[in-house]
């Protein structure tokens, strides 16, 4: 085999695609279709609670045409970190809408599920035995933030993916794993250079971002040959020029020049990016360096509270002139108010000013309003629903009737524009686990699971 | 007077995991590019107190086949998504940057 082309659909199963881009892919005669489903991008709340950012509805509007298409042409279609956090409960949605299909479609196949829940107690035994470290950033992991995290996962490289191909699956949904891992699992069966086939799997995961103009939710091929590969947008209006490709090669990752896998890196200092036609870039040059260690890449999500929040706006010039006095003796009121409610200490009042400082907080270099508004975000984080409730209830009161030097509109500082102002977040957890395991089990910390649709 | 933003085509911030964020400067041309590195001004030494770092936090990486710049940092403060957290995905945090002075 000379030659592997494979069609990305989209950065997220869910984002959407143009159907025009699958079928111009489809004429392509790919060897494989596939889709990324995840990310930890949209904060921790997905791994914690098992819910998805990309909904149900969008998830089945995007697998339909594809896994169709994949059958009729008979290739696999692989989709990888399944409702976004690839843990147990994200991959059974998506099982589900699969299922859902075939049975619509009358679509008959051979399956794989493969899991990617890391138990805790192998994370503790792998702590104990100092085979857990942490990422750039990240604290030491310790027991204690163990104890309190829901959920663990770890992100699979290409050995599951390998295995569910080689017992025949023809529709592969994976829990959490390397996006490049989707992409990169057939060419390692095939004996394709792993520099290249790795460095075209992380330009195809997000879809046709690498594109001009860029886009997560359109398709793009990728055809990866001996010495090097070719990347080409699906939709006839986009294209791909030697810059967007390299420029994309860099993109969410923290070194320009390499790509970490958990077997090794791709080394992209001597990667060549050549423009072969208007709409095609040829890559070459990228370099797989092994590592003689295998680290699995862990995330868990820890509960830290539940949160409820309210919305308000001042357009008052005297307001907007005593901000910060109206911010400290409003804490100061529902702190007072809380008094024998909650303990001090279980929960946190916080006020954003957007129009002032709200993205950039203390390093706001600017830390001025600088229209004649500002819309405020008031905060209560607590240990229950309901606590979070009262805490915001009385932060919102004292915020709406905090008086001020100068203060003439008496009867209000804030203008809500919903009733009822206050929105229940719900739980609000945090990345709690973010290391790297040392494990000589590639393959058996994510079992595949086969089954007939 | 010209400010950073003023010589870049792009200037993207983005998460690179929950705990840093990255930076892609883009530069229309070699001139721009080479002005900047030449200036200093996105040394570690210069941008990390800018987010209150220590300089060991941050990473500035030229890449000048494409003309850009990788500047990649720890979060400043809460990790993506949590109790406190700014910017889930690190999409805003580049505003200390904008109005740097380039000589």
């Amino acid at each position: 085999m000379d030659e592997l082309r494979i069609l990305s659909l989209t950065g997220n199963l869910g984002y959407g695609y143009r159907l025009k881009s699958l079928h111009n892919g489809i004429a392509a005669q790919p060897h494989m279709i596939g889709s990324d489903n995840g990310s930890t991008d949209a904060g921790p709340y997905y791994l914690g609670s098992g819910d998805q950012l990309t909904k149900p509805f969008q998830v089945k509007r995007d697998l339909k045409p594809a896994l169709i298409e994949a059958r009729r042409l008979g290739v696999p279609l692989i989709v990888g970190s399944a409702g976004t956090a690839g843990g147990e409960p994200h991959l059974q949605v998506v099982l589900g809408i699969l299922c859902e299909i075939a049975r619509a479609e009358s679509l008959h196949f051979r399956a794989a599920a493969i899991h990617a829940e890391i138990p805790k107690s192998l994370v503790r035994d792998a702590l104990a035995g100092g085979r857990v470290s942490p990422l750039p950033g990240v604290p030491e992991l310790s027991s204690e933030t163990l104890d309190r995290t829901e959920r663990i996962v770890g992100q699979m490289g290409t050995e599951p993916f390998e295995a569910a191909l080689e017992g025949g699956a023809e529709v592969i949904i994976a829990g959490r794993s390397c996006d490049t891992a989707i992409y990169t699992a057939m060419p390692n069966q095939h004996g394709f250079d792993l520099g290249l086939a790795f460095h075209m799997a992380k330009i195809m995961e997000c879809g046709a971002q690498c594109a001009l103009p860029l886009a997560a939710n359109d398709s793009i091929l990728g055809t990866l040959r001996r010495d090097h590969f070719l990347v080409q947008p699906l939709d006839a209006g986009r294209t791909v020029t030697p810059e967007s490709v390299a420029a994309h090669s860099m993109y969410e990752q923290g070194n320009p020049f390499e790509i970490v896998e958990p077997g090794g890196k791709v080394d992209l200092t001597a990667a060549e990016y050549d423009q072969v036609d208007p709409r095609t870039v040829r890559v070459s040059g990228s370099r797989w360096v092994p590592n003689s260690k295998y680290t699995v890449k862990l995330e868990g999500a820890a509960l830290c509270g539940y949160a409820t929040v309210a919305m308000a706006g001042s357009r008052d010039p005297a307001i907007l002139a005593n901000l910060p006095i109206i911010e400290q003796e409003a804490r100061r009121m529902a702190d007072g108010n809380l008094e024998g409610v909650l303990e001090p200490g279980s929960y946190s009042l916080n006020i954003r000013v957007y129009g002032r400082d709200a993205v950039l907080g203390p390093l706001e270099p600017k830390p001025q309003p600088l229209g004649h508004e500002v819309g405020l975000l008031l905060e209560a984080i607590a240990a229950t629903q309901d606590e979070a409730d009262v805490a915001l209830a009385l932060l919102r009161s004292s915020v709406l009737h905090c008086p001020f030097p100068g203060r003439k509109t008496t009867a209000g500082n804030l203008a809500f524009p919903f009733s009822p102002s206050d929105i229940r977040v719900g739980p609000v957890y945090e990345f709690s686990v973010y290391h790297l395991l040392d494990t000589e089990q590639p393959l058996e910390l994510f079992p595949v699971e086969f089954f007939t649709v | 007077m010209t400010m950073l933003v003023d010589l870049v085509d792009i200037f993207r911030s983005k998460n690179a995991g929950p705990f840093q964020i990255t930076f892609d400067l883009f530069f229309p041309d070699y001139a721009s590019y080479d002005r900047v590195l030449a200036s200093n001004v996105l040394t570690p030494e210069r941008v990390a107190p800018l987010y209150g770092l220590d300089q060991v936090k941050v990473r500035m990486i030229p890449f000048r086949r494409i003309r850009a710049i990788k500047i990649t940092i720890d979060r400043p403060g809460a990790s993506s998504g949590s109790p406190g957290d700014r910017d889930v995905y690190g999409a805003q945090q580049h505003g200390p940057l904008l109005c740097l002075e380039v000589p």
